[in-house]
Formats: structure tokens, C-alpha cells, sequence
């Protein structure tokens, strides 16, 4: 008899939603006449079949795990930061901007990278901030506050490389002038990865999770989360609270745009999020918010995306099938932990 | 007023037509209690799976069935994991947003490009040849007549009749209605199933009429559902003022490509967002009567100026339905 309570029964649904997600996809990609096995296969080699795609892998996962982290902060308090595709891209914005002020100054690269990853944590916060006043003071919802400020911010990258910041002659969608090699964080020989980055990446899922799990103001911040007007009446500040949930999501959404500028494209690009922001929405929900596994499953993630760029090279299949199963797989996870409730409640009564 | 001008405005009327079946269609779910957050995905599913259906069997028809069909389904399964699995609405729309997108990119991918069949334009006899009116209204196709019906009949229906009565009930006071014997749950799902369906109706409205074809990423659909939400909210769930919202945005967007030639400096993709900024003031103007603190500094101003500018905020004010994304248990 199955103790329908136990850990190895949550893990079984878990299983189950994983199977329900591979088969799901595995239908659709029958549906566009194309061959799964080769498909999977294809996504495999071209995410781990070789060191240079492993470092790729990597260079995809940093951004993703920092934008993660700080929804971990946003989740906690209660809050949907959809705004946090803008803040990476304003982080981008203020460290391309930071280096172009700087680069033909004195200063030594050193410094100007610091500089830069500074200035993107500031793009980010005051982003962030936005959403975060729209929210708390003038009762905008986050989600749409949040929405609207992403497109701003495409149309405000957009409108840089096009105007102010165009390339000699004419602007085009390939972005800005890149930086000079001195400019870059530093890459593993031969590689595209960063030591830097990847430290910086790692660092901020720890202080995420100290902050979550051993400090006061993780603690309060999950009792706003949970139950604001409870947390306002027994005294804790609970605007206050949100807004800083949204200033730190900012910075680590600021820091991600950062890290895409210095040590990804060494210039501003129109995408230059590249969708992290809203993958890390679906990473916080298919790990449900807990800190511990925000970078396995990025990692999990990061890989599915640089492996379907194979994809369309190889199989003429759009890209996008590591978002429908990356999807499939939150959504089937989501819809099992309700089965799986329902089942245990009945077991209660 | 002349030519131009007078085509260009039948062009808003014909472009916001999905915009109101997405906005109603979500503005009838919402009274129901249930947030579909999944329709930005849910229009570009169905604006390509309705112009695949129509390019393979060549009936226009069974393009919007099949943009209706899938609309209705995937907004049960947000209904279905709110309701009976307990699970956040909002997780699961956004979820089915962005995998309906990658889908609908995934699956289209062969019918990129392709040319397929448009919804004939059907000028309405005598009303077509009225002035100004007549050229404005009544010489458009099927579709756009459709949207005027929906207006009204979501309207009338919403606010003038019984079920509709009860509709405001379930989203408000769910206890209540459910004491004077509706069946709040089912409710909610026919009412998510039907807000989906009409939603589903925007994409092939897209493809099959406003901006015929299918061109993957490039297909420029990708935002109209996050809009057709913040015009839900912009319209205090009001079939009337939603449908208002969506003529004043797409009239938004049609003066950037218009004041485009004499703004040479201002990238296009700058003009195209600048309905996005505007929505964010107009949802700042609705909302910010409720909070708090307008309140408290309202009532320290002078007795004359206070009830001016209450009365201003009142106006736009919109307050959302009371039982909005909470779950329902009949205890």
C-alpha cells in the first residue's frame, strides 16, 4: 500500500509529468511529420556532445540562472515580474552605455568592466523600480505595468541602435560597433564561456538562497508573500518590503543584461535578453520557488535551448520545440501536483 | 473630411475587429472570476492553425472552427487546473502563453509564407452608399459586422439579462449566487470556454483577413494578447468601454505609421510601441482612485479642489470583479 502522503509518491507525479511532457512533444513533433527520435537526439549532441557546446551550454545558463534568482525574491513576496525581460534589457542598455562613455577614456579595462556590470545592476533596479511604484503606489498590477515596460524597453534598445548609437553609415538589426577585445570578460581559451560570469552566476543563486533561507527579512518577506495584510498588521512594512523584492529582482535581471553585453555579444543587440527573463518565470515555476534547485533545472533549460539550435540546421524544424517541451514540462508538473492534492485530500477525509 | 482620411478609419474598424473578440472574449471570463492569461499565445496558435486549416481544405469557415475549437480547449485546461486541480491561474495561463507561441511557430513552420484565402470584403447594399457613414461602416466584410454584433450582444447580454445578471454574480459575490442555485463552477467553465472561443476567433481574424498569411516570428501578432488584457482592465470589464479601448489603440498605432514620414528620425518600431507607454498611463488613471493613499492626500486639500479631482478619479476609475482569480468551494 502507497502512503499517499510520502516524498516517493510526490516524486512519482513528478516522474509521470516529465513522461506526460516528453510524450506530449513527441505527438507534435508526429503532427509536423517530423522524426522524434532523431529530434531528441539532435538537442542531446548539440548541448553536450562536445566541450565547445558544454561552454556554450553555460554562457546560455549564467544569464538564466541570475534572472531566476531574483524571481526567486519577486516570487517570494508575492509578486509576477513579467517586467523582467525589460530589466535585463535596460541592464544591457546602461552597461553598453557605461562602456561607450568610458572606453576612449584612460581608465583601465579593468576598472570600465566594473563600471559596466555596476551600471547594469542600476538599469535594472530602476526598471524594476517602475514597475515596483506603478504596483505599489498607483495600484498598477505588476503583470501589466510589468508587460508594458518590456515593449518600451525593446522600442527604447531598438531605437539606440538605430539613432544615437548606430554603426558608421547606417543602423542596422546586427546592433552597435562592438567593444574591443579589451572590454570583454576575460573567455576560457578557445571558448565562449567566462570564469567571471559563471562566478558571478553562482554567487548570486547562493545569495539568493541565504536570503531566503536564513534571514529576517527572507522570513518577512515570505509572510508578505504569503498573506500581506496579515504581515501589515502584525507591523511589517509590507510596501516596503515589495519594493525592495523588486529592486533586488532588478539587479539580478540588470546583472544578467550585463553579463550578455560584456561577456556574450560585446555589443546591444535589438533581442539582447534573449528571452531569459520570461524562461526564468517558467524555471521558478517548475521548481516550485525553491531556491535549491534554481540551477539544475536552468541548467536543464539552458541546455535545451543551445541543443534545438541544431534543429533547423540539420532537420528544417523551427527552434522553438525546446519551448513547447520546456513549457510542456511546467505545465504537466503543475497540472499533476493539483492531481496529486486532489487525490491526497480525498484520502484525509 | 476626405478620401484618405475616411479609408484610413474603415482600416482602424477592420484592424480592431480581433482586438474586440479578444478583449470580450476575456472580459466574459474575467466576469466569470477566471483570469486567461494564456491568450497572447492563444491568438498566434490559432491565427496559424486557422490559416493552415484554410489553406489545406480551402474553407474559410473551417479556419475559424478550428481557431474557436482550440481557443475553447486551452482556455478548459486553465478553467480545469483552477478550478479542479487547485492550481494559480496566472502560472498556468502565462505557461499556455508561451507554449502556445512556441507551438504555433513550431507547427507553422511548414506554412510559412504560403498565400491562402482571405475573407471576402461584402459591402451591405444601400447602407454602403450612405456619405461618409456608409464607406466608414458598411463596406467591410464579414468579420468587422460581427464585431459591432458582439459589441452589442455582449453588452445586452452582460448587463440587461438574466443569465448575464448571474455572469456578474459568480464574479462577484460567487457565495451568493451559489445560494440562489447556480452552479458557480460550471458556470465558469462555459464562460471560459466561450471567452476562449472568441478569442480564438481574433487569430484567424488575422490571418485569414487583417493581416493575411502566415510569416512565423515576423508575423508581428506577437503582443496583440497582452494588450487585449490590459484593454480588459482599461475597460472595467465592460463589453462597451473594451471595445472602446481596442478602437483607441489600434487608432494609436495607425497615427504612428501615419506621422512615420514626417518623424524620419524615429525608427518605425518606436512608433509601433508607442501605444504600449500610453497604456500604461491610461491603467495608472483607472486604478489609481483605489489606492490608499490618494485617499489620505485628498483629504488634505481644500474642500473644493478635493471633490473635483474625486470626482475625476471616480470617473475613469475601474474596480475589478471582486471574486477575480479567486478560487470557488461550495462548502
Amino acid at each position: 500500500m502507497l502512503n499517499k502522503s510520502s516524498a516517493g509518491f510526490k516524486f512519482g507525479f513528478q516522474i509521470l509529468a516529465i513522461v506526460a511532457a516528453l510524450i506530449f512533444t513527441t505527438v507534435v513533433m508526429l503532427l509536423a511529420k517530423a522524426p522524434p527520435l532523431e529530434a531528441y537526439k539532435l538537442i542531446f549532441t548539440g548541448s553536450v556532445g562536445s566541450i565547445g557546446k558544454i561552454s556554450d551550454v553555460i554562457v546560455a545558463w549564467i544569464p538564466l540562472l541570475l534572472a531566476t534568482s531574483g524571481l526567486l525574491l519577486t516570487f517570494a513576496a508575492g509578486l509576477w515580474n513579467i517586467g523582467i525581460e525589460g530589466q535585463i534589457t535596460l541592464g544591457a542598455i546602461f552597461t553598453t552605455w557605461a562602456l561607450r562613455l568610458l572606453q576612449d577614456t584612460s581608465l583601465s579595462p579593468t576598472l570600465i568592466i566594473l563600471i559596466g556590470f555596476l551600471a547594469g545592476i542600476l538599469g535594472g533596479m530602476i526598471w524594476a523600480s517602475l514597475t515596483g511604484l506603478l504596483k505599489i503606489y498607483g495600484g498598477v498590477n505588476e503583470i501589466f505595468g510589468g508587460l508594458g515596460l518590456n515593449f518600451v524597453a525593446t522600442a527604447l534598445t531598438i531605437w539606440l541602435i538605430f539613432g544615437p548609437w548606430k554603426r558608421p553609415g547606417v543602423g542596422s538589426m546586427s546592433g552597435t560597433v562592438p567593444f574591443d577585445n579589451l572590454l570583454w570578460l576575460p573567455q576560457v581559451e578557445g571558448l565562449r564561456m567566462s570564469w567571471w560570469s559563471l562566478g558571478v552566476g553562482l554567487i548570486g543563486i547562493v545569495i539568493v538562497y541565504l536570503i531566503l533561507q536564513g534571514t529576517y527579512f527572507g522570513l518577512r518577506l515570505k509572510a508578505v508573500g504569503k498573506n500581506g495584510r496579515a504581515a501589515f498588521v502584525i507591523g511589517i512594512p509590507t510596501g516596503k518590503y515589495m519594493m525592495s523584492a523588486f529592486f533586488i529582482c532588478g539587479a539580478f535581471a540588470g546583472l544578467a543584461g550585463a553579463t550578455q553585453v560584456l561577456a556574450v555579444y560585446h555589443r546591444l543587440i535589438p533581442s539582447i535578453s534573449s528571452g531569459y527573463g520570461f524562461l526564468g518565470l517558467m524555471v521558478a515555476m517548475l521548481i516550485n520557488y525553491q531556491a535549491l534547485w534554481a540551477a539544475p533545472v536552468a541548467l536543464f533549460f539552458a541546455a535545451l535551448n543551445i541543443g534545438s539550435i541544431q534543429l533547423p540546421i540539420v532537420l528544417k524544424l523551427d527552434s522553438t520545440l525546446s519551448g513547447v517541451l520546456q513549457g510542456a514540462l511546467v505545465l504537466f508538473v503543475l497540472m499533476m501536483d493539483g492531481v496529486r492534492r486532489r487525490l491526497t485530500a480525498k484520502k484525509v477525509k | 473630411m476626405d478620401n484618405n482620411t475616411l479609408v484610413g478609419l474603415a482600416g482602424i474598424l477592420a484592424s480592431a475587429a480581433p482586438v474586440v473578440f479578444a478583449a470580450i472574449g476575456e472580459t466574459i471570463t474575467e466576469r466569470a472570476g477566471i483570469t486567461n492569461l494564456s491568450i497572447n499565445g492563444l491568438i498566434l496558435l490559432t491565427a496559424m492553425a486557422g490559416f493552415a486549416t484554410s489553406v489545406t481544405t480551402g474553407s474559410l469557415l473551417l479556419g475559424f472552427l478550428v481557431g474557436a475549437l482550440i481557443g475553447a480547449f486551452v482556455s478548459l485546461i486553465v478553467a480545469f487546473s483552477s478550478i479542479a486541480l487547485k492550481q494559480s491561474q496566472v502560472a498556468v495561463g502565462f505557461v499556455l502563453a508561451l507554449m502556445s507561441r512556441d507551438l504555433s511557430y513550431f507547427l507553422g513552420n511548414p506554412y510559412m509564407g504560403l498565400s491562402g484565402p482571405r475573407v471576402p470584403s461584402l459591402p451591405i447594399p444601400v447602407l454602403a452608399d450612405i456619405p461618409v457613414v456608409g464607406v466608414l461602416f458598411f463596406r467591410q466584410d464579414i468579420l468587422v459586422y460581427s464585431s459591432y454584433i458582439l459589441i452589442a450582444v455582449a453588452y445586452i447580454f452582460v448587463f440587461k439579462t438574466r443569465p448575464g445578471l448571474m455572469l456578474q454574480g459568480i464574479g462577484e459575490q460567487p457565495a451568493t449566487a451559489y445560494v440562489r442555485g447556480a452552479n458557480v463552477n460550471r458556470l465558469r467553465y462555459i464562460y471560459t470556454i466561450i471567452g476562449g472561443a472568441l478569442v480564438g476567433m481574433a487569430g484567424p481574424m488575422y490571418s485569414l483577413s487583417v493581416k493575411v498569411g502566415w510569416k512565423g516570428t515576423i508575423t508581428g501578432l506577437d503582443g496583440i494578447g497582452w494588450i487585449a488584457l490590459a484593454i480588459t482592465i482599461f475597460g472595467g470589464w465592460n463589453p462597451l468601454r473594451a471595445a472602446f479601448g481596442a478602437y483607441l489603440f489600434v487608432l494609436l498605432q495607425w497615427l504612428g505609421l501615419v506621422l512615420q514620414p514626417s518623424l524620419p528620425n524615429i525608427p518605425s518600431q518606436v512608433l509601433q510601441v508607442a501605444p504600449f507607454p500610453l497604456m500604461i498611463l491610461t491603467l495608472l488613471l483607472v486604478n489609481i482612485g483605489n489606492s490608499e493613499w490618494v485617499d489620505r492626500t485628498l483629504a488634505g486639500l481644500p474642500e473644493e479642489v478635493r471633490r473635483l479631482i474625486a470626482k475625476v478619479l471616480r470617473a475613469m476609475r475601474t474596480t475589478p470583479p471582486a471574486a477575480l482569480g479567486i478560487p470557488f468551494e461550495n462548502e
